[in-house]
């Protein structure tokens, strides 16, 4: 079977897209392939990213054993069950599996961590744990630099901080 | 026809290639499963929800909504909404449970029960991204004070897509692209956009073919990126987008093969005694072309209107009863003959 891309070279990769929850099947030659960023490592750097490609390995990589007897407490879902459709259950199965959907987030967005609106009702929180973080990175980036003097500052900062508000569950 | 403008009877902002702006929240309600786990019995509940929601907000667009049961509508009459841009075509399949709230002036819809709880959607002519972002925002911020929607700190707003997490926000621009899709640099666009994470799609987008040189420019990462930077990158690439369609089309209409093939087209137009949508849709697409390159005196709003009511479920809604393909080429001609002058 001939690149489905360039329609010239012998397709030898295999490549399956989703996006929102449409799905595409591509044969693709191994130049092709590598043109689209499919089967490099690279795939963090932002400019040389074919977002739709990284879809296509979803929750690839295998799926993770351990989870597999675990169920969402919300709505029941096993995480093979997410894996297998490609649709998250419920809004708690992000909490629920986590750790499992974080490389999948990341393939496909290059982030994990939320930047836009927050609802009024989340914001005060949500706002302090940003607050917090954006703090740490400023200590990390003081003690880089050497500025110690700084960087005791916004230890005390933080810790003032983390004790004005529950404590990060995570 | 009712007396409040649609955006497709407008021209906008950059409406000489910019067709019309569109923001799109998925949100969804926290104590439900997402839709594809709902019954219908759920799917309803959460449906009359909203609607009391709405209807108890103080807000003076509350007043402005219908509230649609999908699958009281019919077949023309659903089409005719995904023809106009107002639901998604997955809407339009297996309509129970699906409701739809929509304002008068087609601006702002709500899907409920589509992948998603609730997809707000607002539709705006022309270049209108922070006017349309502004509405949806309102809406959105109404309804979840008093629904409450599903958020984490770290992923933002959830959705049944992990695509959608974090703002949900989907922007996107409807271009009339006829030079550069005749031109074949649509192709290579395409490419170039998915690197730098927008998408280039079809009229009704994935898989979907760009019929009269319509295509949907729009964001695909939603998660570490706030809504505005979203919709600033999304507004930059669509400017640079516009100026390439304009040379090319420029260029391309100084030559007098290009004005005699618009020409033509028009005359097509005006005399056809039978049109078919797909013939329709390339004709209008060149004659929209030749306006804009003042080779051709018409008013540009009035061709667009043209694309959207030719349209086969909008003809049939529109005429109000059962009509055979022939029909509807007969029809179809009619109406273009009696509009354009």
């Amino acid at each position: 079977m001939l690149c489905e891309l360039c329609g010239k070279h012998q397709a030898t990769t295999y490549s399956k897209t989703i996006v929102n929850g449409e799905y595409t099947e591509m044969y693709l030659c191994s130049e092709c392939a590598k043109a689209k960023g499919i089967g490099i490592n690279n795939i963090f750097s932002q400019t040389a990213t074919d977002f739709s490609s990284f879809l296509g390995s979803f929750f690839g990589g295998g799926l993770p054993s351990r989870t597999s007897a675990t169920r969402c407490k919300s709505c029941g879902s096993a995480f093979t069950d997410i894996a297998r459709s490609g649709k998250v259950g419920c809004a708690e199965c992000y909490s629920n599996f986590y750790e499992e959907l974080l490389p999948s987030i990341q393939k496909i967005h290059g982030n994990i961590q939320h930047r836009g609106k927050v609802p009024t009702g989340a914001s005060a929180e949500v706002k302090r744990k940003r607050d917090i973080e954006k703090t740490k990175r400023e200590l990390e980036q003081a003690i880089k630099e050497e500025n110690f003097e700084l960087a005791v500052k916004l230890r005390d900062k933080i810790k003032e901080m983390e004790g004005g508000g529950n404590h990060d569950s995570n | 026809m009712t007396a409040t403008e649609k955006w497709y009877e407008k021209s906008g902002e950059q409406g000489d290639v910019v067709i019309s702006s569109r923001i799109r929240l998925a949100r969804n309600l926290k104590n439900y499963p997402f839709p594809h786990l709902l019954s219908v019995q759920q799917k309803t509940e959460i449906a009359m929800k909203v609607k009391e929601a709405l209807e108890q907000s103080n807000s003076y667009i509350a007043k402005e909504f219908q509230f649609i049961s999908m699958s009281e509508l019919s077949a023309a009459q659903t089409g005719s909404l995904m023809e106009r841009h107002i639901i998604s075509p997955e809407f339009a399949n297996d309509r129970k449970g699906k409701y739809l709230l929509l304002t008068k002036d087609e601006t702002v819809s709500i899907m409920i029960n589509e992948e998603d709880h609730l997809r707000i959607q607002v539709l705006t002519e022309g270049l209108s991204l922070d006017k349309a972002y502004e509405t949806a925002d309102k809406i959105d911020t109404l309804l979840d004070n008093a629904l409450g929607f599903a958020f984490h700190d770290k992923l933002g707003y959830l959705t049944q897509c992990p695509t959608n997490i974090g703002t949900g926000l989907r922007a996107s621009v409807m271009l009339h692209l006829p030079s550069l899709q005749s031109s074949k640099v649509v192709e290579r666009l395409k490419d170039n956009l998915s690197k730098i994470g927008l998408t280039l799609r079809g009229t009704f987008g994935e898989g979907t073919q760009a019929l009269g040189g319509m295509y949907q420019l729009s964001n695909q990462v939603t998660l570490g990126i706030s809504e505005e930077t979203a919709i600033e990158n999304l507004k930059s690439v669509a400017m640079q987008v516009i100026d390439n369609e304009r040379t090319v089309r420029s260029q391309f209409c100084k030559r007098t093969e290009t004005q005699d093939y618009i020409m033509r087209c028009l005359g097509t137009l005006k005399y056809a005694v039978l049109m078919s949508n797909q013939e329709s849709m390339k004709l209008l697409s060149a004659v929209r072309m030749g306006i804009n390159e003042k080779l051709i005196e018409e008013d540009i709003a009035k061709v667009t209107k043209l694309m959207i009511i030719l349209q086969p479920y909008t003809l049939i809604k529109n005429a109000e009863k059962e009509l055979s393909p022939t029909q509807r080429d007969l029809l179809r001609a009619k109406i273009l003959k009696e509009t354009l002058t």
